[in-house]
């Protein structure tokens, strides 16, 4: 990027070498903007002059290189390529009916500026309050909670396309007078964009636009006209563009741009007008998206009823159960962070028939875009308070706002970790109490476990070896007994019990030497100690 | 409730409570050569012998258990991997799963009954036949199918519900008095 140029040349740092590249620009179609660009400006505040201004200045700028200019011009004129000529020739048509030279320089006066080859006009018509004021119009709206913002552009592939055979124009310049400039030392499309627009919304909002931010507000922009630019390279580079899935097409912008770094500069020219052909249209603004990153609330929950399943339950798209431990703990959390969407997930799951006493199972939830993310401890208290209030088949503690690394401490060692629980036995012998004694002496028994048959159709079939590190009897009556179990995390309770057909060995009617079942399992504690405790 | 008449309990059995009981009486037209096949809520299906088969009936003596249905097929190379259990046999209704060998010299052919990939067979009856009489629907199973997903309903169409199974046993029962 270039310093301050001297005085005579007015307010804009453009040098005298300067002068056939923008007098190339200027009748190649280009916009005042974008021939900034080229000539590497880095000034931001030339770019945020009004586009008269700066046309004007750029005018002038040309004409005061006095007899320079018509020599440079018909110079150019006998270097060109054939097509290029003919391109050219074709875009002054399109205004006046003849084509002299002189004339041609004049249509820069007209007042309604012709749409840029290159910016497709986003530099042109999309860069002044007006446009700051319909983008903070469409923030507001939306009604978002944020105290600065990031400002992204998506602009059209073939974007790239113009702007590569614009650089070759001027590349040819570049070359003739020995300047040392590169293709990246242009000023990008984007970063223009954002010079002018990051003030002009800053101010329309009162909050920085900064280069990184937790809200980010998208402007996208389409100019259908020029879509059939980009399919030449499809021939050329057809291993640059290869279907995926979720495109709507193979032409995406990193596409474009991987496929112009192969191309050769003659091939290029070969296929595509050089300067640009132009188009009749401007490009059209898309809707204004607005996306905060997610936020993430920790906790534990109990769950009391052997009716309520952790997730929704739906099978063959109908809805099993009428509620779920996800839903009462996420409704009040949606509708406070004015959520769009969320994640839940926790340190493992219960069965829908089981209860999760204790300290609880720790979870946590992603709130995807949330419209509020600023929330005091008094109000993240409050929060838990209203999820309590709204059932009393769960009840959450240690709520609390965590960051997204955080939450994978929840998943971390899922399997070493020990859990308790409590089950109700049913014995088909007859029992007395000295027949469950021995249970209490059977310490890390190891066990195998066979995928169990009711999770066989969705995970894959293995033996895994567990560990019982303890149990102890409680006697009941002649059929039933408690049994407290302590084991390692991802031991299938239930198979230890009824055996599942024999595929869990030794369990519980090996032991037992009668038929055993169980009739209630609670989970008494998770020993994950995340996230940490709130105290009051 | 049915199936748990022989346990004196209050509450439905694992079987009971997660499957669904489907019969198939005369396999290949052989009198009372009955199949169970438990179906459970996840479309899976545990292949087992029915009360009345005679093996359970005559309570015979169980010489042999056999997987190895052809020279070139054995049920017990069976291997499958991953979620998908890629790799398991392919089997058809009529595809055979072991052959069950009595003292008394009658060898018994058991059958998938189901189309569906073929999960696991029961290793435990191969050491310990005795469990196909004692624990026939449980630890005495013979394998485990996985029906495909779009006929995990229309597997079961030409098999016997447990109602119209115990009316077909009934009826032995009402033509001779000594069945099978």
């Amino acid at each position: 990027m270039r310093k301050i140029a001297s005085k005579d040349l007015g307010m804009l740092p453009l040098k005298e070498k300067d002068r056939p590249i923008v007098r190339a620009l200027l009748s190649a179609g280009c916009c005042a903007r974008c021939i900034l660009r080229f000539c590497c400006i880095g000034l931001q505040s030339a770019y945020r002059q009004s586009y008269e201004d700066l046309m004007n200045e750029l005018q002038t700028f040309v004409s005061a290189g006095g007899c320079g200019k018509s020599h440079d011009v018909a110079d150019h004129e006998h270097t060109e390529d054939p097509p290029c000529k003919r391109v050219k020739l074709d875009t002054v048509e399109g205004d006046t009916e003849v084509v002299p030279h002189a004339q041609a320089e004049s249509d820069l006066d007209t007042a309604e500026p012709k749409v840029c080859v290159v910016c497709l006009g986003v530099l042109q018509h999309f860069c002044d309050k007006t446009f700051a004021k319909k983008v903070s119009e469409a923030v507001t709206a939306e009604g978002y909670q944020f105290d600065s913002l990031v400002l992204s552009v998506s602009l059209p592939a073939q974007l790239s396309v113009r702007e590569h055979s614009t650089w070759l124009l001027v590349k040819k310049e570049v070359r003739e007078k020995g300047l040392c400039l590169g293709k990246d030392d242009v000023i990008q499309v984007k970063e223009a964009f954002k010079w002018i627009m990051n003030g002009l919304v800053s101010q329309e909002l009162c909050v920085p636009v900064l280069a990184k931010s937790l809200f980010e507000v998208s402007v996208g922009f389409t100019h259908p006209e020029t879509d059939g630019d980009c399919h030449f390279l499809a021939t050329t580079c057809s291993d640059c563009f290869k279907p995926a899935k979720n495109k709507q097409s193979v032409f995406t912008r990193m596409a474009v741009v991987k496929a112009l770094e192969k191309i050769t500069d003659e091939n290029f020219r070969r296929q595509f007008p050089c300067p640009p052909k132009c188009p009749t249209t401007r490009c059209t603004a898309q809707d204004i998206q607005c996306l905060h990153v997610s936020v993430f609330v920790a906790g534990r929950y109990n769950k009391f009823s052997r009716t309520l399943p952790q997730t929704p339950w739906v099978i063959d798209g109908e809805r099993r159960m009428e509620s779920s431990v996800e839903e009462l703990i996420t409704a009040p959390l949606l509708s406070a962070f004015r959520s769009e969407g969320f994640n839940f997930s926790s340190s493992g799951r219960e069965d829908v028939d089981v209860r999760t006493l204790g300290n609880g199972r720790p979870f946590a939830v992603e709130l995807l875009n949330p419209h509020r993310s600023q929330f005091s401890k008094e109000e993240v208290r409050e929060l838990q308070e209203a999820i309590n209030k709204s059932s009393d088949k769960i009840r959450v503690r240690d709520l609390q706002i965590v960051t997204r690394d955080a939450v994978g401490h929840m998943k971390e060692g899922e399997e070493e970790k020990t859990k308790s629980y409590g089950a109700l036995i049913w014995t088909q012998r007859p029992i007395e109490k000295e027949d469950i004694e021995f249970i209490k002496d059977i310490k890390e028994l190891k066990i195998a476990q066979k995928t169990p048959l009711r999770v066989l159709h969705r995970r894959p079939l293995a033996v895994r070896q567990r560990v019982i590190h303890t149990m102890t009897a409680r006697f009941l009556d002649a059929h039933h007994f408690h049994l407290h179990l302590r084991t390692q995390a991802g031991t299938y309770i239930k198979e230890f019990v009824h055996g599942d057909f024999g595929r869990t060995r030794p369990n519980l009617c090996d032991l037992m030497k009668t038929d055993t079942d169980i009739l209630e399992l609670d989970v008494e504690s998770v020993d994950v100690d995340w996230p940490p405790a709130v105290g009051d | 409730m049915e199936g748990n008449v022989t346990e004196h309990r209050g509450t439905p059995s694992v079987i009971d409570r997660y499957f669904t009981r489907w019969y198939k009486t005369d396999l290949k037209g052989k009198p009372c050569e009955d199949h169970c096949i438990l179906q459970h809520s996840n479309r899976i299906c545990v292949i087992t012998l029915a009360e009345s088969h005679p093996i359970i009936q005559k309570e015979k003596k169980i010489q042999s258990v056999n997987y190895q249905i052809s020279a070139g097929c054995s049920r017990l190379q069976n291997k499958v991997s991953g979620k998908s259990k890629r790799g398991g046999q392919f089997l058809t209704e009529l595809a055979p799963l072991c052959r069950i060998t009595c003292t008394d010299g009658e060898e018994y052919t058991i059958f998938s009954c189901i189309r569906g990939r073929l999960l696991e067979v029961n290793e435990d009856i191969l050491t310990r036949p005795s469990l196909l009489l004692e624990k026939p629907s449980t630890d005495g199973y013979i394998a485990v199918i996985l029906p495909k997903f779009e006929e995990s309903k229309s597997v079961t169409d030409g098999l016997l519900s447990r109602a119209e199974y115990e009316e077909v046993v009934s009826k032995r029962t009402a033509v001779k008095p000594e069945p099978c």
